[in-house]
């Protein structure tokens, strides 16, 4: 059954309210993302800017590890941010059912909404035979106003802490990858490019100076991950 | 906001909505099996475990256990700011009265 066309505002709201649960988890962490962005020396400005304008949490984490004031190492983390983002790719492709009802110049700009958690709760619906462009609009505002809102906050709040160790809030970063690793956990075969990506970075980082490692354990370990899965599935069927 | 800064950041926020929009201009063409597939799924989790691993190895005992216990919280609640807040206990506590 096609909705009729009137609905689509309280699609909007249906987005939206199915998605308050989830917007509350990403603020907590955007406020976290916050306090240590004003570690890293990023202004409020500039916080807005980039949650506004990027708005992808696991990949504004690694940019903050290669944060470094006077010396921006713009290259490296455009890079890194690339390759962290690069799975939004397959998210938007699979999302192009949803949107065919959209002209191009519409459908586009709305993929700037595109997170994990929207394009998630989005399919969950989509298989439930009730997915619309409006339920994905709808979550895709709340969860880009949490983030920005959140991350705003964070920083602002931050500014009250000076050595972050001491609360053991350079901890953060490790135990947010952490969280986000275990969230992608899909079977056995994550277990190879896990820990392949692992070893290549502590090895890299012993060798290396800077942040390659990250590119490298990144890099290496996602190509042997495929490489082994990829034989596996030609010669064990 | 010096010119650098909002360079990188108006980089991150192009890379990041042309990856976001490429995928529905190429939704035809980008391999859903094979070899390329299978990388692309990968890459994620192998950056995340790349930024972990050498993180634990320098943080010393007191990351070893902060890691532990946020793993466990994960295992428990499957919520990432409750493994945040039981990391940075952990180690917070680990440093304060184990001395590590």
């Amino acid at each position: 059954m096609t909705p009729p066309p009137s609905s689509a505002r309280s699609q909007f709201f249906l987005g939206a309210r199915s998605f308050i649960p989830i917007a509350i988890s990403i603020a907590s962490y955007g406020v976290v993302w916050g306090v240590l962005a004003g570690q890293a020396g990023l202004t409020p400005l500039e916080v807005a800017l980039m949650s506004g304008l990027v708005y992808a949490g696991s990949s504004q984490f690694v940019a903050l590890t290669l944060w470094s004031p006077g010396a921006l190492p713009i290259g490296a983390i455009v890079f890194a941010v690339a390759i962290v983002n690069l799975r939004m790719m397959l998210m938007s492709a699979t999302l192009r059912p949803l949107m065919q009802d959209l002209p191009r110049w519409q459908a586009l700009p709305a993929m700037f909404l595109v997170s994990d958690e929207v394009w998630a709760i989005t399919i969950a619906e989509n298989a439930k035979g009730r997915g619309s462009v409006g339920f994905f609009l709808g979550a895709g505002t709340l969860a880009w106003c949490a983030w920005l809102g959140s991350t705003l906050g964070g920083r602002l709040l931050g500014a009250v802490i000076s050595d972050p160790r001491t609360y053991g809030l350079d901890f953060a970063f490790t135990a947010t990858f952490l969280a986000l690793l275990f969230g992608m956990w899909k079977g056995k075969s994550d277990l190879v490019p896990w820990l392949a990506g692992a070893l290549i970075a502590i090895l890299v980082a012993q060798l290396l100076p800077g942040t390659w490692y990250i590119i490298a354990g990144g890099i290496g370990g996602s190509l042997i991950g495929a490489l082994v899965e990829d034989w596996r599935l030609r010669h064990v069927a | 906001m010096s010119l650098e800064a909002l360079l990188t950041i108006l980089g991150m926020a192009a890379v990041t909505f042309a990856i976001r929009a490429g995928g529905l201009l190429l939704a035809d063409r980008l391999p859903t099996t094979g070899f390329i597939a299978l990388w692309l799924r990968n890459i994620p989790g192998a950056v995340l475990a790349s930024l972990i691993a050498p993180e634990l190895i320098k943080g010393g005992p007191a990351a070893w256990i902060a890691g532990g216990a946020a793993t466990l919280a994960y295992l428990i609640g499957r919520n990432v700011f409750a493994t945040i807040v039981v990391g940075v206990l952990a180690i917070f506590l680990a440093r304060r009265f184990l001395g590590l």
